[in-house]
Formats: C-alpha cells, structure tokens, sequence
C-alpha cells in the first residue's frame, strides 16, 4: 500500500479502516522488505534514543560545541518545579524535552533526526511529554511516530525539509506538523483531524526563515524547537475539539514549499540573514571562530 | 541464419542479463522514489547535523570499506561549507570516525580525533577555497595504508545524510553505498564488463545498476555494480582471474 498525497492517504484510511499509524507501518513493511515486526523494532530503538536525549541534559546539561546554548532545559525544569509555571505542566514538559534534545545534538550527542537534526526536539518534546501526562504506554507513543512519519514523508516528498531549500518553517514547521498529527492520533482523533492539525501546524509556522548564529545547529534552532512544540500541541487541541482548517493538507504543503523556495538565499541556511546577521550574532560568532574550539585536538 | 546449441545458449544468457537489467532498472526507480519511514524519523545520529556529521561519518566509513589495507594515513580537504563550518559541526571529528569504521550513531565519534592518534593514525585536515564544479559539502580523503597502498575518495554529502562517492582516484565516478557496491579496477578493453557480467548472472545476483567510469578509451576504468542483496564473498576471486582486471572493491549492504 502506498500514498503520494494527504487526499489518498485519508482515502487509503477509510478504505482499511486503519489509522494512519498503521497505513504508514505496512506501507514501510510492504516497500522496504522488511517485516512488520521489524519496522516496530526499528521505532522502538528510535524511541529509546528520543527519551535518552530528552532526559539527559536535564540532570547533566553540556555545553554546545560552539558554545551558544547548553543547560537551557535544565533551567526550564527547575522554574517548572518553582510551581508558578507559566505554560501549565504538559506544555513545560514539551518544551523543556524539545530544548534538551537539541542540547544533546549541538553537543554531539546522539539523537534521532525527525524529519532533521535542527528540529529534531519537536516531535520527541510534545510526544514523551504527552506520555508521561496520560501515562501511555510506549506501543501507544510508537503510534504516534508513525502517524508523525507520515506526514513528514509527504512532506519530504510534496515540499521539502531542508532549511537550506525552504527555510525554517520547512524543518521545525514540518516537525510541528509532524508532531500535531501524531498527537491527534495518540488522542484518539480521525486520520481526517491529524491532517487538519498538520495543515494548521504549517500555516501557523508558515514564512519561517532559517537564520542560524554562525552557521550552527544551535540558536535560534534550540527555541524554536519548543515554539514547534507548543505549536504542535495548539494545533492538536483544536483539531480534536472538532476545529477544521480551511486549506487542506496537501494545498498548505505546497503553499509551505513555495513560500521556502521565494525566500532568499540569505534566509536559508546561509547565516547571512535574520538572526545571524545582527550585530549580537556576529560578535559572538566572532568569539566563537577565533576561540581554539575543541574539535582540533 | 545457422546458430550452434552453445551460441543459443550464450545469447539467451544475454537476453536474460538484459531482462534481469530492465525489470530490475524498472524496480530501482521505484526503490528511487521510495522515501523510507526510517529517512523521515532517522537517521540515528551523533548530531550537530545530518549533512556536516551524519554525512561526513557516512561518507569516510564508505572510503574506509573501500579501502582493502590497514591505514596508516588520512589527508582530509574540506570544500564549501565543509571547509567553512567543519569545526562548530564536528565534521572532522565525523570523518576521522568514519575512518575509524563507526557508524553515524556511534558516540565515539566525539573522540575519534584522540583516537586515531592512539590508533596511530597520521591525519589533516586542510580547508580548500576551490568551487568550480564542486558541490558544497564535498571532502576529499587521500588515504595511505601501511604496506604503502593508496586510495583517494572525494564524497559529497546531499542531505539529509545521503552521501555519494563521485572520485576513486582519478576516476569520476557515482555511487551511494545504500546498495552492496561492487567496484572493479580495469583497463579499458574489450570483454572485461561481459565477464563480470557473466561472473554474476553464473552466481545468481541481481543486478540493480551497473555503469562503466573511465579515464579516457582503453586507460584505466571502474566498472560498478550495486545490487539489493548481498554480493557472494568468492565473486571478487572468479572475476580477477580476467587478465585485464587489476583490483577489486566490495561493500556489503
């Protein structure tokens, strides 16, 4: 079984009377030649690697290897712990988590890409956030990595998830998109309602330029991976509370994709734009680029 | 036309070695345009950066399984963004661990700079400003070994951490490593691709792709061959007993 388009894989749902999750596991098993149990396998391994990296840093952060992020989500926990939280419990754990995995990356750490290495907080952030809150289990977590991959793959096919092609809001949009349909399908919403949050997901991300100090996977990338979070989860509530989207799916991906490719060199990828080119960012890139990194030995 | 048993035989062969190469083209672009679940929630990575990390390590572990000795020596030379950014993304610390045989999950590869100097390994690191026709996450590993063998590879990262080899040598060349890899070493002259084909089709692998890179007619050339499943280990023997074949490379899925 196989699908090209938001429009088929709802189709493909109804005709089997599956979720997308499982739509999205016998696709991978039908194509790729390796059995059912196998993929599950494979997303159980993915999953140990997401809660490691969303839980080390916590109790032992380490700074970044350029030195412009590192213990961030530990100072998150901590404040939570104060119990005057701003963003209430589940959306702390969510951004706190989402902060810590790209702690993990920008330290050399190892970490799961989903869909890149730059948001690869959003998707594990909202969903071992959400596990913990409703005390799911892992086969109901893993689920939700399907039905998240799914969405990713068509965006990966239909648009793109490369900063330096479509900007920001093609990675961490993409990832919150991602994230949004899968926490709609771990809450028991239809495979209609996880693609209205995607398509909402995007839209609300939509425009988002990649900016990155010093040409690193760092800042802005670490907060805006919770802002991909917070927004996957916005946009999962409301497409669970029965709120539909105007653009469908498959119309916000292009949408998303034509966004990226106007947008100009300077805003994808090149630390030539945004963030990276303010005065700030270029002092400290400065620091950093003339400090004896640690890479030469 | 008068055809003997044997000619009938040999050409149905043939007519089999091109079925075989059509239906399996037919299935590789399938194979092609599949995007694996496994690429959108993965890869498993030591991070910063799929294509500076994750495509460094995969692209020097590629060179490494390449390359037939123990090594001795690795020149690395940056291009593009690799030469401008390889520090904040550990991208030589990607490489060295490729070298070393890690994968790109393996953690090691944050001290693979230390332990190749244990290992004994001699390594550089050079930046290059040169950009005419080079894409911009490319490395070049010039490799020695310590029976004084040599290998160059130039890899490029593509994103994503898709890696391809586009230089053995002085050969161009292009190849992923996502498929067992059969890399032959020969000159330029008739009968050496009907031989290897015949070493194959005689074993029974399917082959997915095969392509002939050359210097120029009759110099040195590569024949490559990527097929989906395991390649025999005797087919490197069978097909070196070719006069015209110097060398052979082999990559397993």
């Amino acid at each position: 079984m196989d699908f090209n388009h938001g429009t088929e894989l709802l189709k493909l749902c109804e005709k089997e009377k599956l979720p997308i999750s499982q739509v999205m596991k016998k696709r991978e098993a039908d194509f790729s030649g390796i059995t059912q149990e196998e993929v599950e396998e494979k997303m159980k391994k993915a999953l140990e690697i997401m809660k490691e990296s969303a839980r080390k840093p916590l109790k032992d952060p380490v700074p970044s290897i350029g030195g412009l992020i590192g213990g961030e989500a530990k100072k998150l926990k901590e404040y939570q712990e104060k119990g005057r939280s701003v963003c209430g419990g589940l959306m702390s754990k969510a951004i706190t988590y989402a902060m810590a995995v790209l702690e993990v990356n920008a330290s050399m750490g190892v970490i799961v890409a989903a869909p890149t290495a730059g948001s690869a907080g959003v998707v594990p952030g909202v969903l071992l956030a959400l596990q913990e809150e409703y005390d799911l289990s892992d086969e109901e977590i893993i689920k939700g990595l399907y039905t998240a991959g799914a969405v990713g793959y068509l965006l990966m096919r239909n648009a793109s998830v490369a900063g330096a092609e479509a900007g920001c809001q093609a990675e961490v949009g993409a990832a919150s998109a991602m994230a949004a349909a899968a926490v709609v399908e771990v809450m028991g919403g239809t495979p209609a309602m996880c693609l209205h949050a995607a398509s909402g997901a995007l839209a609300n991300l939509l425009g988002l330029v990649c900016d990155p100090i010093g040409g690193l996977v760092e800042a802005p990338c670490q907060n805006r991976n919770s802002v991909g979070a917070a927004n996957a989860m916005i946009c999962a509530q409301q497409a669970l509370a029965g709120i539909t989207q105007v653009i469908p799916f498959d119309q916000m991906a292009e949408a998303m994709y034509h966004v990226g490719r106007s947008l100009p060199f300077e805003l994808r990828e090149s630390a030539l734009g945004g963030c990276a080119q303010t005065p700030a960012a270029c002092a400290r890139v400065c620091e950093i680029f003339s400090a004896n990194l640690p890479s030469i030995s | 036309m008068k055809t003997c048993g044997c000619c009938i035989y040999i050409s149905l062969e043939y007519i089999l070695i091109y079925v075989d190469a059509a239906v399996f083209f037919h299935i590789r672009r399938l194979i092609m345009a599949f995007i694996s679940l496994f690429e959108v929630i993965g890869p498993n990575m030591v991070g910063p950066s799929s294509s500076h990390t994750a495509g460094a390590a995969s692209m020097a572990l590629l060179a490494r399984k390449l390359f037939p000795g123990e090594i001795r020596k690795v020149d690395f030379t940056l291009y593009g963004s690799f030469a401008k950014t390889y520090r904040g993304h550990g991208t030589d610390r990607a490489l060295m661990g490729g070298m070393l045989g890690f994968e790109t999950d393996d953690l090691r590869i944050r001290d693979s700079l230390s332990l190749a100097e244990k290992a004994g390994i001699a390594f550089t690191f050079t930046t290059s400003e040169e950009t005419d026709g080079i894409h911009p996450n490319t490395a070049d590993m010039d490799i020695e070994g310590t029976k004084g063998e040599k290998l160059f590879v130039r890899g490029e990262s593509l994103g994503g951490g898709k890696v391809k080899i586009v230089k053995l040598n002085n050969i161009s060349v292009d190849f992923t490593g996502e498929y067992s890899t059969l890399i032959v070493s020969q000159t330029d002259k008739p009968g050496v691709v009907a031989h290897i084909t015949k070493v194959l089709s005689e074993a029974g692998v399917n082959i997915a792709f095969m392509r002939l890179f050359r210097e120029e007619k009759g110099a040195a050339a590569y024949t490559v061959v990527e097929s989906d499943e395991k390649i025999p280990e005797d087919i490197p023997e069978k097909i070196k007993e070719n006069p015209l074949v110097s060398d052979i490379m082999l990559v397993q899925l």
